[in-house]
């Protein structure tokens, strides 16, 4: 085990890839000469070379698109995205043809490849670099959409989903970039579609991705030690494929569910949720859910009403003693 | 607007010194397949039997077929909407092509994708894309494929001179460029942007492939109704894009008879009918290429009749198959969605991928 970054994690995860896979190319904006806008690829271009590190223009629209006509003809790219917010000008690229071409030639195509970058708010970058489009790509059937916690979760499921054959859109953070946690120094794959207890607890189960599971910990903490209530804490890990029984599970077991995101709620990842609990769990609740997402706004520049802005553990908790 | 201009410092290819008799029957054959094909599909669409948007190849002929038929095994096709001709021209049949405008399980995209989403991968045929601008930059991927794996082959990527405005467009033409990627961007130009004439949708000097100048790629344009010129001026991109790994942009200047779909209302208003008489009459790719076969003593006023006759009995026979065929299950709405979920794999038996309540 060693302790590593959430940028290290992957990075190693890309460079175990690339050596693995002669079909996996790295192409984005400064990935390679300039080693990473966030340093995720720092040191690979040296390593691996021009054919495997691909510098772009910026042109969101244009190097996904090839990344997506490339990986039908079997490459393996992995797309960085220098922020998902820019997604938003590849977005007919992602949605209509990683996302639709499978189904519209009735199977005959796939698209293995993986578009991943900084998927969050909370840097005072104001609303254009601050989307959290888990939600929008979540809901476009032929896509997947992984957001990792950890670097333990970012480094295997990354390397899973470089492996994988469809398209999936993995979403990172660059307020975990530099935080560590405890990685094995052996190889490790970690399934898309299984969440994990990151906390086992028995009162209430607070159902997270990302940088909210961090949020979801916190705030678990605190209400064990002020409020002697015991929180579960459910991980994602991956929003489609989604892992509906360990949620469920979950919720049996505790009877209480706040789900927590921070996307903006109107058909957030949490209506989902509320929605599959409320439909195949209601006899096993004591309490409404609850939700905890983004003040619903776009995303306000101004650093101290950022920070309100978005989930903090007060939220979470003021939400979970609300249930009653 | 039908100037020709040559590509600078480029000798005419002799591609079509090495047809045989039988090559140049075949290339007849197949614009008069598509030229029935289409209006086979037109009748039935009128009758009601397939839905949606039905985009007419009829009149461009000599573009798909002549440039198609300058591939080989290593080469690649992608277009827009407008797609039948190229899909026949590519080597998919009348059946499933006809099966799927009916929306039937025996479609070439098991009634999923419809008439703007045609595909056949084992034909090199990547698609029927039904954004306008939308496949451009899948072209220039499936070329930077080839040339990542060390195939010496080409992809040609068609457009319509609408799409050239299109954002996506002009990023590939500069990711092109500088990956210099052996893609070959043929614009199809048939004058008009949906309803919009050329000159009403484009800021152009002399020619849209002119644009190319700007990225530094090698361009032609020239008239697509005869298919010889087609194949002489198309191969020397092809043989650019194979040999030297370089883009080209071409504008074949070409002429739809229908509007830019059955559903276009206004499809004899922006044109008028002297004008689609005036390329039906002196410019039809169908009787000038027959003419030239004619001239050639390759064949006979009755063997172009029977050629004719041929393609309508199999459109008609495709029509056939299409009603005979089953539509698709219900169930076949879920599938096709997830490649992992398809093929059962390891990787699809964790979670939830689908959520119907």
């Amino acid at each position: 085990m060693a302790l590593i970054t959430y940028r290290e994690a992957l990075r190693t995860a890309l460079d175990e890839e690339i050596l693995r896979d002669e079909n996996v190319v790295v192409i984005g904006e400064e990935v390679a000469q300039y080693n990473g806008a966030y340093k995720v690829t720092e040191g690979l271009w040296a390593a691996h070379g021009d054919t495997r590190l691909v510098d772009t223009p910026i042109s969101e629209a244009g190097f996904v698109g090839m990344g997506i006509g490339a990986a039908m003809l079997g490459l393996r790219p992995v797309i960085e995205l220098m922020f998902w917010s820019f997604a938003y000008v590849a977005f007919d690229q992602i949605v209509n043809n990683a996302g639709c071409v499978r189904y519209m030639s009735g199977g005959l195509l796939n698209v293995p490849i993986v578009i991943r970058g900084p998927a969050n708010g909370g840097t005072n970058v104001g609303a254009t670099h601050s989307h959290t489009p888990e939600n929008l790509l979540a809901n476009m059937p032929g896509l997947k959409v992984v957001a990792p916690a950890t670097a333990y979760d970012a480094k295997g499921l990354l390397k899973t989903s470089i492996r994988d054959n469809d398209p999936v859109m993995f979403m990172e953070n660059t307020l975990l970039y530099g935080e560590k946690w405890e990685v094995p120094d052996n190889e490790y794959l970690i399934p898309l579609g299984q969440a994990d207890i990151k906390r086992p607890g028995s009162d209430v189960s607070l159902i997270a991705h990302g940088r909210a599971v961090l949020t979801c910990l916190k705030a678990a903490e605190l209400l064990a030690a002020e409020h002697d209530i015991d929180a579960e804490v459910v991980d994602l890990r991956s929003i489609r494929p989604l892992d509906e029984e360990t949620v469920l599970n979950s919720v049996r077991k505790t009877h209480r569910a706040v789900v927590v995101e921070e996307g903006k709620p109107f058909c957030g990842i949490g209506a989902q949720l509320a929605s599959t609990i409320q439909e195949r769990a209601f006899d096993d609740l004591d309490a409404p859910i609850g939700r905890v997402a983004a003040l619903d706004a776009p995303a306000i520049y101004s650093p101290p009403l950022e920070k309100r802005q978005l989930p903090d553990p007060q939220r979470v908790i003021e939400k979970v003693l609300r249930l009653s | 607007m039908h100037t020709v201009l040559q590509s600078p410092g480029e000798s005419r290819s002799t591609i079509n010194e090495q047809l045989t008799k039988a090559d140049k029957i075949r290339l007849l054959r197949d614009m008069y397949r598509i030229r029935r094909f289409e209006q086979t599909s037109l009748k039935y669409y009128n009758l009601g039997r397939m839905g949606g948007f039905l985009h007419l190849y009829s009149g461009q002929e000599a573009v798909a077929v002549g440039t198609i038929s300058l591939l080989g095994e290593n080469d690649h096709v992608i277009t827009a909407y407008r797609d039948h001709g190229h899909a026949l021209a590519a080597g998919m049949s009348m059946n499933e092509c006809m099966a799927e405008l009916f929306g039937k399980a025996t479609g070439c995209s098991k009634g999923k994708g419809g008439s703007m989403h045609f595909f056949a991968p084992d034909k090199r045929y990547w698609g029927g894309h039904g954004i306008v601008g939308g496949q451009t930059p899948l072209g220039a991927g499936i070329a930077y494929a080839l040339k990542y794996k060390h195939i010496p082959g080409c992809c040609l990527c068609y457009l319509g001179d609408g799409a050239i405005n299109q954002g996506a467009f002009h990023e590939s033409l500069n990711l092109a460029a500088l990956f210099q990627l052996p893609v070959v961007y043929i614009i199809e130009n048939n004058g008009y942007s949906m309803g919009t004439s050329q000159k009403r949708s484009s800021a152009y000097k002399g020619s849209l492939a002119e644009r190319a100048e700007a990225y530094n790629i090698a361009w032609d344009v020239f008239i697509g109704e005869d298919l010889y010129e087609v194949r002489n001026r198309t191969n020397i991109a092809v043989e650019r894009a194979r040999k030297a790994q370089q883009p080209t942009l071409l504008e074949i200047q070409t002429y739809r008879y229908y509007g830019h779909s059955v559903a276009d209302a206004n499809a004899k208003k922006y044109r008028t009918s002297e004008e689609i008489d005036d390329y039906k009459n002196n410019h039809d790719p169908l009787q000038i290429f027959g003419k030239a076969l004619l001239n050639e003593e390759v064949l006979t006023q009755a063997d172009i009749q029977e050629i004719d006759k041929a393609a309508k009995e199999e459109a008609n026979a495709a029509v056939a198959f299409a009603e005979e065929s089953p539509l698709p299950q219900e169930s076949d709405i879920l599938t096709d969605v997830y490649w992992e979920v398809d093929n059962q794999t390891e990787a699809a038996k964790h979670g939830s991928y689908f959520f119907n309540s």
